[in-house]
């Protein structure tokens, strides 16, 4: 049994690792084609990269709809969280499957459907359109971590504070996000790596300016390119390195 | 005014923004694009009716049928597959790995959700082409003569799927087993289990909420993705996703777009209605 | 089904602590005895060694005379009962209860009617077919004795079974327990850190403390002359008197008692009162309240103001703070200067 579970983990994870060990080994590749056999390392590729300016600007755009949807989807989830958390409402139930229903549906179908509506209503597409679509994606994600996270102690340490004289806006801002700050943090992180990451509704939903994965999609047309390996390799770098970072900074606190 | 009346005009008061947001970004486009869906082309012209021409075709062109049938089977596929696989290695992560190395092994079982979705398609691409490692290794090893075809098949397709969902499903499996207090497996062994029979009838049983909330998931999520059937499936096959795209792309077929998008919707309704009573949202 | 369980000298380590430290235990056949003591003494580890959870370090453990060591939970003529009960949630009461048995081969028809005859026995017949979370904390914990029971063990084994259940409950369970045991006569290992429940089921307490049994004995004797200190203030109050060497304190007419000459006299409240063996001194009444059963005196002897005795005096006693008595003492405890 022993020997039989290490060996699966084994074959598990080298199915798991295969593909981003050749993407990131075929960045190096010197030579025209990211297949075997490699023929040595250049960075040549990587340097092309960096100097392409329609990808560093797909990359800020990204950075920056990224940032501000997180934070837009974080701020409205947190409110209603705490919101229902608060109070029984006629028809909470109901207010928190609206709230969650997004999560069920396909990007595609969220996409397509703004698209129609920001088509007939005059919005062009534009970073500001995908922006609210990414919104729309991520409200229920963050909604859902925080209201889980909002157990009977925090309800009453709120109801404390309220007792304690503090304003409904104290209440927020000085016990309610600290005291709820692990999963704050994990709810803006998660939505910030879905909308970093999300390619269909930003595919549909910008033109001129694209983001990033819309970029390397335009990329992937013509074809397989070491240049494409090395883009890849770069956005899995940086990744690692934010996962690493928080996970030393917040979540380790969090966890103790 | 009470008291209890003010509390909640202050609860309803947090939750609106939230509501609103998704009540016109969501809501509202959704039933547009339901109204569209009982639209048609006329020409380049769009003609706003109430008939469910758009629906009678999906069911009776082929094209369109073969569609629905592929994205269920792919997805139907793809989630089996993925739950056989990730169950033994979350049980493994969970159970067999020692502990301080347990943190180390779920990142790694996870590493590749840090690279992007498209760039992570693109370098299954890579892998499995024609002049990709598995058919280079296969070659090298005297297992082939000519390289087989991987890419722009069904095969591609699910392999791209399983990869990304293992690793989710592993996740969730993962979190659900480490809940588990230890005394269930103790408890069984001390009342005369063997190890294969504490896994089978009781650690099973007590993640199938986990495991089931995982298969949804995946399920919502695979059978809507455009991207990983349109870079390693190709076009030999289209799936849902790829239809829809194909009407916007091609024609400009909104309302074929919006129907088909409707029956994707109703799909997923569906299958959420099918597997209810096993989901447990909140475990996410 | 009973069998006696003998500890030989064992040892048990984790990394670099030592939970247990060369325990030596005989439990008779059909004994209920109860590991005592404080959480972190080792008790929870005893047990878990008994259930053969863990090998331990060093030692032998006997069950019925055979060597049990080395055997494995599921071949040992035991049972746990958990703290957290462990039951199988996805699984009916009759399930939880047959799970056992199933796992020994017995047929379905066989299994069901020995599943209703335990459920019978805790009262829960007419429950088998409802789901553990339907149940309330005792029920559950009821089920969890059948399910260990069902399976006709030598030793039961109690992991503070009845920690979770409030004080009520506990109490009534405790009179079940007890009654169930002597039914069935099988030997029933129980730990806790609850003395009065100790005292309420055992016929012989083991008090632990730090890796190490302090003593081992009826609830009549651990209680009244408990071996060392420990042992005396864990099972229950004890006012403590330093007696300085060539001071030597008379106890009274007693026959057996020698004078004490240096070392610590302790007295339980109920042992010091307004007669008694030997005079304590005067002492003045600082406070007091009412138990129902006593009232609870907080006295300050005249001599040492500084100090504190509590004495529970019997109900009619009418006293105010600030009255003067003479207070006695009874059934001392008595450590030498160098166990104290």
């Amino acid at each position: 049994m022993r020997i039989l579970s290490w060996a699966y983990l084994i074959a598990l994870f080298t199915f798991i690792l295969l593909p981003v060990g050749v993407l990131v080994v075929f960045s190096f590749q010197d030579g025209r084609l990211p297949v075997p056999p490699f023929k040595g390392a250049t960075l040549e590729w990587y340097a092309s990269v960096l100097a392409d300016r329609a990808l560093m600007e797909a990359l800020l755009n990204s950075m920056i709809v990224a940032l501000i949807s997180a934070a837009v989807s974080l701020t409205l989830g947190f409110l209603a969280a705490s919101g229902l958390a608060r109070v029984v409402l006629p028809g909470s139930v109901l207010m928190r499957g609206v709230l969650i229903a997004p999560m069920t549906v396909s990007y595609l179908i969220v996409a397509l459907g703004l698209l129609q509506m920001f088509g007939k209503i005059g919005v062009r597409p534009s970073l500001l359109a995908t922006g609210i679509g990414h919104v729309v994606i991520n409200l229920p994600l963050c909604f859902a971590i925080i209201y889980a996270s909002i157990g009977e102690h925090q309800k009453n340490a709120l109801k404390a504070a309220r007792d304690l004289g503090a304003r409904e806006w104290q209440v927020l801002w000085l016990v309610a996000a600290p005291m709820l700050l692990p999963s704050l943090a994990a709810a803006y992180f998660l939505a910030f790596t879905f909308s970093w990451d999300e390619f269909i509704i930003a595919f549909l939903l910008t033109r001129f300016d694209v983001t990033l994965p819309v970029e390397i999609w335009s990329m992937l047309r013509s074809g397989l390119s070491p240049e494409t390996n090395a883009v890849g390799s770069l956005v899995f770098l940086v990744s690692i390195v934010i996962v690493v970072a928080l996970e030393l900074l917040l979540f380790r606190k969090g966890a103790k | 005014m009470t008291i209890e009346r003010r509390e909640k005009r202050q609860g309803a008061a947090l939750v609106a923004p939230a509501l609103l947001w998704t009540l016109v970004f969501f809501a509202v486009p959704f039933a547009g694009m339901a109204i569209m869906s009982l639209a048609h082309l006329e020409g380049r012209e769009i003609v706003q009716g109430f008939d469910l021409g758009n629906y009678l075709r999906i069911f009776t062109d082929p094209s369109f049928r073969r569609g629905i049938f592929v994205s269920l089977e792919i997805t139907l596929t793809v989630t089996v597959i993925s739950v056989l696989l990730a169950w033994p290695l979350a049980w493994i992560i969970a159970t067999r790995v020692p502990e301080r190395w347990r943190r180390m092994a779920l990142l790694i079982a996870v590493l590749p959700f840090w690279t992007s979705y498209v760039v992570r398609s693109y370098s299954w691409a890579l892998v499995l082409g024609e002049k990709g490692v598995v058919n280079n290794a296969l070659i090298g090893l005297g297992l082939l003569s000519e390289p087989i075809q991987i890419m722009a098949t069904r095969a591609a397709t699910v392999t791209g799927f399983v990869h990304f969902f293992v690793m989710l499903l592993t996740l969730t499996i993962y979190s659900n087993l480490i809940q588990l207090s230890p005394n269930y497996a103790r408890a069984a062994m001390d009342l005369g289990a063997s190890r294969w029979q504490v896994i089978r009838l009781v650690i099973l049983p007590l993640t199938l909420p986990g495991v089931m909330t995982g298969a949804f998931l995946t399920f919502v999520l695979c059978i809507g993705d455009y991207i990983t059937p349109q870079i390693l499936g190709g076009n030999n096959e289209l799936s849902l996703p790829q239809l829809i795209m194909m009407q916007l792309g091609r024609r400009g077929d909104y309302p074929m777009a919006s129907a088909l998008s409707v029956v994707l919707m109703a799909i997923v309704t569906l299958a959420y209605a099918a597997s209810a009573r096993w989901l447990k949202m909140e475990r996410l | 089904m009973t069998a006696s369980v003998t500890i030989q000298a064992v040892e048990h380590r984790f990394n670099n602590f030592t939970a247990l430290h060369r325990v030596d235990l005989s439990i008779e056949a059909g004994e209920f005895i109860v590991l005592l003591g404080p959480s972190g003494c080792g008790k929870t580890t005893l047990l878990s060694i008994i259930g053969g959870f863990f090998t331990p370090t060093k030692g032998q453990v006997l069950i019925g005379g055979a060597d049990m060591t080395h055997v494995g939970p599921r071949d040992r003529p035991t049972t746990t009962m958990f703290q957290d009960y462990a039951l199988f949630p996805h699984m009916s009461l009759a399930d939880n209860v047959a799970f056992g048995l199933r796992m020994r081969g017995v047929g379905k028809a066989a299994r069901r009617d020995k599943a209703m005859e335990m459920l019978d026995m805790v009262g829960l017949a007419d429950k088998g077919s409802r789901k553990p979370h339907e149940l309330s904390g005792g029920q559950r914990q009821r089920v969890a004795l059948a399910r260990a029971l069902a399976v006709d063990p030598d030793v039961l084994l109690l992991d503070e079974p009845l920690g979770a259940l409030d004080l009520k409950l506990r109490r009534q369970m405790q009179d079940e327990l007890k009654e169930i045991q002597q039914r069935v006569g099988t030997t029933f290992v129980h730990v806790t850190h609850d003395q009065e429940e100790a005292m309420a089921i055992a016929d012989r307490i083991v008090v632990m403390n730090q890796g190490r049994i302090e003593h081992c004995g009826t609830p009549e004797e651990v209680y009244l002359n408990p071996k060392t200190p420990f042992s005396a203030d864990f099972m229950g109050e004890m006012n403590r008197i330093e007696i300085a060497t060539g001071q030597a304190a008379s106890l009274g007419g007693t026959d057996a008692q020698p004078a004490l000459d240096g070392g610590t006299l302790c007295l339980r409240p109920e042992s010091i009162g307004l007669q008694g063996d030997f005079s304590l001194g005067r002492a003045r009444l600082a406070h007091a309240s009412f138990f129902g059963s006593h009232h609870r005196c907080h006295f300050r002897p005249l001599e040492a103001p500084d100090r504190e005795w509590i004495a529970h005096l019997p109900q009619g006693i009418a006293l105010h703070p600030g009255d003067e008595v003479e207070l006695f003492g009874r059934n001392p405890v008595i450590f030498p200067r160098d166990a104290a």
